[in-house]
């Protein structure tokens, strides 16, 4: 079972990654699970989702607390939040940020060699193509870089079934993009 | 679920879907052919009606949908719709069900067979959004079948089979499904439906009326129906001379619902291949146990998760899920954790003044035995606090040290709450 | 099947849900009543208004005179406060008619 921790801000769309992660998944016949942490919609506040994926059927049903991977959708949320909490030993860190390795590493508060970075600058990807600042499906391209958790192909077929027409387009190509663009740092 | 046999459905010609507790219920109503759904929004119910009301804009279903100015007028405007012969569906949760709370009464004293769904939340105050089973608590007493599901699949699969136990002519009851807030009615899985014409075989089409009645004043036997042709009156005053007569057939209503939920779950299985467990109980590992976990609804996957790992480090666990609450399986539930020296109780709601509820159940289908295994309950997860795998590790340390000294010192337990 | 249940009935023998197994002509309310509604026939000037308010339909009209169903009537004596000519009066139970 593969766990994965999404970090947003409410209104960013965190859940919805979590869950078009989960469907592409799904496609690829896997058994899979993903939720909020639970609470109130509040825009612009911290917020967590969650994806399992499992090639068995998943039993548990409890909050994620050791993580195999976090996504960080907004660097913002680096001052303030602990992103590396109970994260795997060796796990995967995967933040939208344009900046360079070592101010990365130091907005984590990690020191090389502990855990995989990934870097993708998604926000600047967003903007070129879907003209709006909204990473989630940016980032969820950007983990598949670093695991190859679902198939493009099905990732695609749940993004468009979530946005039919042209956002559907646009968010598949900003994927694409975005997965080009994750670099190991 | 467990394999074998081939299902009339094999899994290729189910559809395989991505979809929330809540949203699985949704679906499971617009198979069902509901007739009338009339419903309040409220968290974490919300998404089951605003889920169905789209089927209803997008023309997908035939139902009458009724928005109601309220819980108690959602839950008053199924039973007049299911009185005049519709199959009446509505969903709430927390303070929704509070507010239905006195036609609750109604709708299963009328003999109305009702489904409904209820995304089991925390009651105020203070105000919680979050899973515990102090609302379904609430309504124990109302004479209605409660079911409890572990899983989103489980959302699917009762919901439908609640229309076909509620609609059984030994039945004629109102069925409630109880599905944890959030922890499932927000948490996609992936799970399989039925192609939508194989749920309406399964059904038998839409709602016939099933209760048939003699009625003296017309001279002859009748649906139980409101019909202008054999006008009847539903409910109207009964002193002391006939109420205590009234109330022996819910009695006995219930008693068969038992055998009808299994029944039902066996021709699930059937069509299927999915089944839980006899449809009543869900017991894992329990026939060797030294020490059993009792529980209701999602949590049972988690407690699972960590018995199965005990199991591999030789400590003899097993799980029972309590799946129909209401009417209480007594026979099933004693026959299951009779041979283990401890029993926990796990309840997500406290009787406050008494036990978790539950163990109250437990502890009467228990007393009858010369023998009977030692009792602690574990009140937890109110107002949805998690229940991780460490938790649930810690109670079956703590049981595994009841079991060594041979006493309960302490039979009631806040398991996972601060000091 | 068809003939009368001798009463008091088993919980057998109701009909399923709350239904009645009677109807409510059956339940004879006049054993309620204290006073009893008299119509004077020689003032009655047959506006009806007695049957209008009557609130256990006890007023009766067989297209020539206004009578009260005793079966019925429970003696709220709303009737004699409304005849606009005073035309009915309530006798004590007491009392012979």
């Amino acid at each position: 079972m593969f766990e994965v921790r999404w970090h947003g801000r409410g209104g960013q769309g965190a859940w919805t990654a979590a869950n078009l992660l989960a469907t592409a998944a799904m496609l690829d016949g896997k058994h899979v699970q993903s939720f909020p942490a639970f609470g109130p919609e509040r825009a612009g506040a911290p917020v967590l989702a969650f994806t399992r994926i499992s090639d068995e059927p998943i039993e548990i049903h409890s909050m994620v607390y050791e993580p195999d991977a976090v996504v960080v959708l907004d660097p913002t949320l680096l001052a303030t939040v602990n992103v590396v909490e109970g994260l795997k030993k060796g796990g995967s860190i995967i933040v939208n940020f344009d900046g360079g390795a070592e101010e990365l590493y130091e907005a984590l508060g990690v020191g090389k060699g502990e855990y995989r970075v990934f870097a993708v600058p998604a926000t600047k990807l967003a903007l070129e193509i879907l003209k709006r600042p909204i990473t989630n499906t940016a980032m969820i391209g950007a983990l598949l870089k670093a695991h190859p958790l679902a198939s493009m192909e099905n990732l695609e077929r749940a993004v468009k079934a979530r946005f039919p027409g042209k956002v559907g387009e646009a968010n598949a190509e900003l994927i694409r993009k975005a997965y080009e663009s994750t670099r190991e740092v | 679920m467990s394999g074998g046999k081939v299902p009339k459905i094999p899994l290729e010609k189910q559809v395989r879907m991505a979809v929330n507790g809540d949203e699985a219920v949704a679906y499971a109503a617009k198979h069902s052919l509901v007739d009338v759904v009339a419903a309040y929004p409220i968290t974490p119910q919300t998404i089951i009606v605003e889920k169905f009301s789209e089927f209803v804009a997008d023309g997908e279903v035939h139902t009458e949908f009724v928005p109601v100015e309220s819980e108690h007028s959602a839950m008053s405007a199924v039973v007049g719709a299911a009185a005049a012969g519709a199959r009446a569906f509505t969903a709430t949760a927390s303070q929704g069900l509070a507010l239905m709370w006195e036609i609750l009464y109604i709708a299963s004293s009328l003999r109305l067979p009702i489904v409904l769904a209820v995304a089991n939340r925390a009651l105020s105050a203070p105000i919680n959004i979050h899973c515990d089973h102090s609302d379904a608590m609430g309504m124990r007493d109302a004479s209605w079948v409660q079911l409890f599901v572990e899983n989103t699949q489980e959302a699917y699969d009762t919901t439908i089979q609640a229309f076909k136990i509620a609609e059984d002519p030994e039945v004629l009851l109102p069925v409630a499904v109880n599905l944890d807030g959030f922890v499932l009615s927000h948490t996609l899985e992936d799970i399989y439906m039925l192609p939508e014409e194989e749920v309406h075989k399964f059904l038998g089409g839409y709602r016939k009326v099933t209760g048939k009645t003699y009625v003296d004043y017309l001279g002859k036997e009748v649906e139980v129906k409101l019909d202008p042709a054999n006008p009847l009156s539903f409910g109207p005053l009964d002193l002391y001379d006939y109420y205590f007569e009234h109330k022996v057939p819910q009695i006995k209503a219930l008693e068969k619902a038992k055998e009808v939920v299994k029944r039902v779950n066996e021709e699930w299985y059937e069509l299927t291949g999915r089944r839980y467990g006899d449809g009543v109980i869900d017991a894992w590992g329990v026939e060797d146990a030294d020490i059993i976990v009792t529980v209701l609804g999602s949590t049972a996957g988690t407690v699972r998760h960590v018995a199965r790992q005990l199991r591999k480090e030789g400590v003899k666990v097993g799980v029972l899920r309590i799946r129909l609450y209401r009417p209480f399986p007594f026979e099933e539930v004693a026959n299951a954790i009779k041979g283990a020296k401890v029993v926990g109780v796990m309840d997500r709601a406290l009787s406050f003044g008494s036990f978790g509820p539950s163990y109250l159940d437990i502890s009467a289908a228990l007393y009858g035995l010369k023998e009977r295994p030692l009792l602690v309950n574990y009140v937890y997860g109110l107002g949805g606090r998690d229940v991780p795998p460490s938790l649930v590790r810690r109670m079956f340390e703590e049981l595994i040290k009841v079991k060594e000294e041979g006493e309960v010192k302490e039979p009631l337990k806040l398991l996972g709450v601060r000091e | 099947m068809a003939e009368a249940k001798k009463e008091p009935r088993g919980w057998k023998d109701l009909p399923l849900s709350a239904l009645p197994y009677k109807l409510s002509l059956e339940y004879k309310t006049g054993s309620w009543r204290a006073f009893r509604p008299v119509i004077d026939q020689s003032k009655c000037i047959k506006c009806m208004n007695c049957w209008l308010y009557c609130p256990d339909f006890a007023v009766l009209w067989d297209g020539e005179r206004v009578s009260v169903n005793y079966e019925y009537c429970k003696g709220c004596g709303i009737c004699a406060h409304e005849c606009p000519v005073n035309a009915i009066t309530m006798v004590p139970e007491t009392k012979k008619a």
